[in-house]
């Protein structure tokens, strides 16, 4: 027996229930400290820095061009760690 | 149909008549008859439902929170350890506003280890979110678990339901029971309608990350329902009563209260030795009444103003102590108290620890310690013990 249809509903509880996509919609990049700066005089384009984000928010844009997602990137710094070419370096200025 | 049965099994046959979808537990002395008649029943086809068999506590809840978030009734009983052992994933099905019942049968906890019946286990959990209601006999825990259901899944709370029952006191004793029929208890709780629910068709999630803007007003949110299930309890009574033809529910219920002067205040089946010492204080000429206080979370303040207010005493029985700090209820009751217009004294007997048994002499004792002016004791403790310390 269901009762649906028979009274109105209350909307759920405050906060409860989230609907997907949330994480587009939150820019979490607002946390991070540091920013990575991309040598591409150095860089070899060997998509180290893109595999390891733990964001995945390193865009390869072109043969030695990547860009990281400042939306989302929390600057941890794994990339420039990471980079067997040393063509990244971690900035303190946020864009 | 009235039937002679086991507190346990009273229990398990209001549970199955509440036809649960989903029923996972772990056992645990006393709350083993429970699950065990209900894995029975699950097993003999007699009540549709799957029952999860799990490694512990924390699994045994955290499967009923997955199969509520589904849409699925679901039910659970622990007790004691198993209950701490649950108790991460209580806050989590509380917060999540997921309406489940779980009977929390009353047991002491360690250590020392003990198996026997305090309030210690239940009155952990009084923060968590979790409406409790303790049972008095039998009856009400049957009475109470088919109110629980219909309490928990209302729109208005969306709140879990804890059972207290005491161990073996009520779980191990034969009484007699009326237990309703399947079609009446139909007719009184419709099938769970869930106000939102997980749907690989409609993915949602539940209870995600809340930011300090948030989290906030949703835990106020949480604690103004909490406060307005109140009115629910009272209204599931009052159908239950028009459904069933017999009062048993309600926050509070007086005893002999009027012209008391003394009121003495207990939770769950003591409350009946306190009836019958009344009975008999009463008859000495003693003014007394007793207060049973059946639903703890939410807190009755207001009714206990009102039913407390033309007393000249107050005497709390505590089944369970806060370390170095105070009786639990006898320090909510004190607060409800606290501005009013008049106030009894509010006197606080710690009493019952680990199965102690609370006897018409041991009520004697704290009726005459109280008159005495002691406000906060622990009654009954034997001397030749203490020696020893």
């Amino acid at each position: 027996m269901s009762v649906s249809g028979t009274k109105p509903r209350r909307k759920p509880p405050l906060g409860i229930v989230t609907r997907p996509g949330s994480s587009l919609r939150n820019k979490t990049g607002s946390w991070g400290m540091l920013t990575p700066v991309f040598d591409c005089t150095k860089c070899t384009g060997c998509n180290t820095c893109e595999s390891i984000c733990p964001e995945g928010c390193i865009r390869h844009l072109e043969k030695k061009q990547y860009e990281a997602d400042l939306d989302f990137c929390k600057g941890c710094g794994l990339c420039a760690a990471a980079c067997p070419a040393g063509a990244i370096t971690m900035a303190e200025q946020r864009k | 149909m009235r039937k002679m049965i086991e507190g346990s099994r009273a229990v398990a046959e209001a549970v199955g008549l509440c036809r649960p979808d989903v029923i996972s537990a772990y056992p645990i002395t006393p709350q083993t008859h429970i699950v065990e008649e209900l894995s029975q029943m699950v097993a003999d086809g007699d009540i549709d439902a799957e029952y999860v068999r799990v490694e512990s506590e924390h699994s045994a809840a955290s499967v009923c929170l997955g199969a509520v978030a589904t849409g699925s009734r679901s039910y659970s009983a622990t007790t004691s350890q198993g209950m701490l052992l649950m108790v991460e994933v209580l806050y989590n099905i509380a917060g999540m506003r997921l309406p489940m019942v779980i009977t929390g049968v009353n047991r002491a906890v360690s250590a020392p280890l003990s198996i026997w019946n305090d309030h210690q286990d239940t009155f952990s959990l009084r923060d968590a979110g979790w409406i409790q209601l303790y049972a008095e006999s039998s009856q009400e825990c049957l009475d109470m678990h088919i109110q629980a259901f219909k309490i928990s899944e209302d729109d208005r709370v969306l709140l879990p339901v804890m059972v207290c029952m005491d161990g073996f006191i009520l779980t191990h004793t034969y009484e007699t029971v009326d237990v309703p029929t399947a079609g009446e208890v139909d007719a009184f709780l419709p099938r769970y309608d869930p106000l939102f629910r997980l749907d690989p068709a409609d993915p949602i999630t539940l209870g995600a990350y809340a930011g300090p803007e948030l989290y906030h007003e949703i835990r106020y949110t949480m604690h103004r329902d909490m406060l307005a299930a109140e009115e629910v309890v009272k209204e599931v009574a009052r159908d239950f009563k028009q459904a069933f033809g017999r009062w048993s529910g309600d926050v509070i219920e007086a005893y002999r209260c009027e012209d008391a002067d003394t009121i003495f205040i207990g939770l769950g089946s003591v409350v009946g030795t306190l009836k019958d010492w009344a009975d008999a204080a009463r008859a000495m000429g003693e003014k007394v009444g007793v207060l049973k206080l059946r639903c703890y979370r939410p807190f009755p303040q207001d009714e206990l103003r009102a039913a407390l207010s033309a007393a000249k005493q107050v005497v709390v029985l505590e089944k369970a102590v806060s370390m170095g700090g105070y009786g639990i209820v006898a320090a909510e009751v004190r607060a409800a108290l606290y501005g009013q217009p008049r106030t009894p004294a509010v006197v606080c007997a710690v009493t019952g620890l680990g199965g102690r048994d609370v006897t018409m002499p041991t009520l004697d004792e704290i009726y005459r310690r109280g008159r005495e002016g002691e406000t906060d004791f622990f009654a009954g403790l034997r001397a030749e013990v203490l020696e020893q310390s």
